[in-house]
């Protein structure tokens, strides 16, 4: 049965209702979403927001019986898809509905295209299973829909892999697999978070023009208020399990009533900090830094001519997209990767001569603050042992008296004393961060680079570790440099601010002027890019 | 308050964290530790053997030949009369001596030069590797006969040759444990902290790279005491009337039939041995996996 006769068609497209999730586990039992209830209408988008660990994705996915039973298992509720509740469904009729009148967009476009097979096989895949189609009709379907999801030239890369697109172009191409068979409803599960800022202000137009043009329903899942703030029309704000608000757009972002809504608004970047910039002489000086990588015959010139300086105490932010070689000279300042040509001075000492013992000595007074925190720890090693490391490697303490000076670390850092014999993985994501900032203030360095910390966390997270670095670099003197692909981010902390694009400097300017007059064509592109500033235009 | 922090500060200076904390983890395994005291046991009687043995390795009694276990032989005895309790405790000698020796001398090489080779990368790396793939191809029983021919029939040869095969295959387990590991951004953060690339490859990757290492070792050991066998029973070996757990297996099996018993006790000799490596192997994977930990 198909529904798409539009004399049948109601305004509510799947209606949940009092849905309760839990996972059961040798732990025990845990409540994943519990009682939820919430509509997505024809032609609507109805945004569920949440930090990681909400359910936001676990109520999504169960619709569809996408959580693995056991360990999951569905403890109650409806999920009326045109009056047929899904949750009743068999396996063999849910498959009949899932990709066909109900599709799925999701997070990470590199692993969900299968890289043995030409992206138009995969389009065509979902329209040859679902319906009775030739492969000429069904390839003729696909070349449109990659059209229409502004993929160029779609006639001559329809038979290319996915390795050959960008990451934009994949989550078009993601898109348009999940639009072939015309769903009435489509699940976009964090569908722009894995992608550069300006690539997802043109992913956000197009699922916007799309699901207007189509007349379809979106359930858009996402951790980022400021995401959905220029889409959404309905609005459902999750937090551990339950639905804490439910509102349209306006309601929520301009008479938010729960506190953790309220506290959700309040962590969204915007803003700058006070000017302070004193006049000071440059602690850092590059001056017409290339690093190269040498991978097949031709190089790939990751930072080519850059010259900028930092100041003593101040914070410069380094802006730019996936590929604009931000971290790249980052990790060259701190000698992490070989530079091809170039000077770095550091305190008048040239860092790119230095080896052996001087450049030891040098690695004390910088410090670099890595992007994700599950990584960046050894997960074998207790926070004591990761933070007695630098110590004792430079002969700052001494096995005896090493653990005072931890301690004090972790109280610097704002952990409880009590967690300092355990490991990596029992900490969250934030409480991680704060460790490797502890790691690299042990020395004591007076620059620190600071390569997007924030960007793995949550966003309540990330207000609070900024709020850290501030405080810290006031505390220990610090100059920083502060890498991010955020404007927002970026703003709440630098001084000054280099916007990158591809290896090079584009535009270099304070922080106010940076955002209130920009200069070049590339640099307005991305601060028009910056999600939701429409709507804080208006506030 | 004060009391507190006195006490973060006793815990806080107990050392490296990740032994102790494992032992503590393996106590708790009882399967880990069935495995650790029976292997404990068997070195011990291993190293014991010229005091308790009941009978000397060479004495024979031609005259009551193959006999089933009795009380002056509890687990019999062979064709020409030797005492098989005896036989299997000095063959216990050389076969765990062997298996321990052999393994540790191909982990120590292996976990190095795979290390190195991985952390290197580059030339380094790629001479490194070519030189353990032309060892590997090498076939193994010219390499052998070669070493005999040249150095004679010794002990110690046998423990070289075994050793010099064996930590083909764990360098290149290790290096490619090490060229993930070397990715992580932990590996960056110990660089620019200025640790030496000793430090960093002992420190940090070896520790995490231990899952692999210890089921390697567990299934090396059973393989190089079987290779023991196997040269031995070749000629090139341990020869009569010395003796190995593989040798006593390879007679026993010949003469199955007539006299089980020679096939049996050695066998279970050996078979509870690999018991004892497995489960301790497992238990110290999981006890030295710190995410594995349930409290």
């Amino acid at each position: 049965m198909r529904w798409t006769c539009a004399a049948q068609r109601t305004d509510t497209v799947l209606k949940v209702e009092n849905l309760s999730v839990s996972f059961v586990t040798r732990m025990g039992t845990t409540q994943a979403v519990d009682d939820i209830s919430f509509t997505v209408e024809t032609g609507k988008i109805t945004a569920i927001i949440g930090e990681s660990g909400s359910g936001k994705s676990v109520a999504c996915y169960s619709l569809l019986g996408l959580i693995p039973q056991p360990p999951g298992r569905i403890d109650g509720g409806r999920a009326l898809f045109h009056g047929q509740d899904l949750l009743q469904l068999k396996p063999a009729e849910l498959r009949k509905i899932r990709g066909r009148d109900i599709a799925m967009i999701f997070q990470d476009p590199m692993t969900c295209l299968n890289p043995y097979m030409t992206v138009g096989k995969q389009l065509m895949e979902p329209l040859l299973y679902h319906k009775n189609v030739s492969v000429a009709q069904a390839r003729t379907r696909a070349l449109e829909l990659l059209e229409e999801v502004g993929i160029r030239d779609p006639a001559s890369t329809i038979d290319n892999y996915p390795h050959q697109f960008s990451g934009g172009m994949r989550q078009r191409v993601m898109i348009a697999m999940a639009l072939i068979n015309e769903p009435e409803l489509l699940i976009a599960d964090e569908p722009t978070t894995a992608l550069d800022v300006t690539i997802q202000a043109q992913i956000l137009k197009l699922l916007a023009e799309l699901q207007t043009k189509r007349d379809i329903g979106v359930l858009f899942i996402s951790h980022d208020l400021a995401v959905v703030a220029d889409i959404a029309d309905q609005i459902v704000v999750m937090q551990q399990g339950r639905i804490v608000e439910t509102g349209n757009r306006d309601d929520i972002f301009r008479n938010a009533k729960h506190p953790y809504t309220q506290k959700l608004l309040h962590a969204i970047p915007r803003g700058g900090k006070p000017v302070e910039l004193p006049a000071s002489e440059p602690l850092v000086t590059v001056r017409n830094l290339c690093t190269w990588f040498h991978s097949g015959k031709t190089p790939v010139k990751a930072v080519d001519d850059v010259s900028f300086d930092i100041l003593r105490g101040e914070v410069l932010g380094l802006v730019g997209e996936s590929g604009s070689g931000k971290s790249t000279i980052g990790r060259s300042l701190l000698r992490l990767v070989k530079v091809t040509s170039g000077k770095v001075h550091f305190d008048g000492i040239d860092v790119t001569a230095l080896q052996g013992r001087e450049l030891k000595n040098l690695r004390r007074r910088m410090q670099f603050i890595f992007q994700d925190p599950f990584a960046s720890l050894n997960p074998r090693r207790t926070v004591y042992d990761t933070l007695a490391e630098p110590l004792l490697l430079h002969g700052l303490e001494t096995r005896a008296t090493v653990g005072a000076h931890v301690l004090k670390l972790m109280d610097d850092v704002g952990l409880a004393r009590a967690f300092v014999r355990k490991y990596p993985h029992e900490f969250s994501g934030g409480q991680r961060q704060r460790i490797a900032i502890g790691r690299a203030l042990a020395t004591r360095p007076e620059f620190v680079v600071a390569d997007e910390p924030v960007s793995a966390l949550d966003v309540t997270i990330q207000a609070q570790i900024l709020e850290l670095m501030r405080e810290l670099g006031r505390e220990y003197g610090l100059t920083m440099l502060f890498i991010s692909h955020d404007l927002s981010v970026v703003r709440q902390l630098a001084d000054r601010i280099i916007v990158l694009n591809r290896g090079s400097v584009v535009e270099q300017a304070r922080t106010e002027d940076l955002f209130e007059r920009p200069q070049q064509a590339y640099t307005q592109q991305l601060l028009q890019s910056i999600p939701g500033r429409g709507l804080f235009g208006e506030l | 308050m004060n009391t507190t922090t006195i006490t973060d500060i006793a815990q806080a200076e107990q050392g490296t964290s990740l032994w102790r904390d494992a032992w503590l983890r393996l106590r708790r395994n009882r399967l880990a530790v069935f495995g650790l005291a029976v292997l404990l046991l068997f070195v011990i009687i291993a190293i014991l053997t010229p005091w308790i043995a009941p009978y000397g390795y060479a004495q024979q009694q031609l005259a009551i030949g193959a006999t089933p276990p009795s009380a002056a032989h509890w687990l019999g005895t062979d064709i020409y009369g030797r005492d098989l309790l005896t036989q299997i405790m000095y063959g216990g000698r050389i076969s765990l001596a062997v298996g321990f020796i052999a393994t540790a001398v191909a982990l120590l090489i292996g976990i190095t030069w795979g290390a190195v080779a991985g952390y290197v990368g580059g030339k380094v790396d790629a001479v490194m590797m070519r030189l353990v793939d032309i060892l590997y191809a090498l076939p193994f029983m010219i390499f052998i006969v070669l070493l005999m021919v040249v150095f004679g029939r010794n002990m110690l040869l046998l423990f070289l040759a075994i050793g010099a095969v064996e930590w083909l295959t764990m360098a290149r387990i290790m290096r490619s444990q090490v060229q993930s590991l070397r990715q992580q951004e932990f590996v960056e953060a110990a660089i620019s902290l200025g640790l030496s690339p000793t430090t960093i490859i002992f420190r940090h990757l070896v520790p995490n790279a231990l899952g692999p290492i210890i089921v390697y070792t567990t299934l090396t050991i059973p393989s190089v005491m079987l290779l023991e066998a196997f040269l031995s029973f070749l000629g090139l070996g341990v020869q009569p009337p010395q003796t190995s757990w593989g040798l006593l297996i390879s007679y026993g099996a010949e003469t199955m039939e007539e006299y089980p018993w020679l096939l049996l006790y050695p066998g279970l000799a050996l078979i509870l041995t690999l018991f004892s490596l497995n489960f301790l192997g497992d238990g110290l994977r999981d006890a030295l996996d710190v995410r594995s930990a349930k409290d």
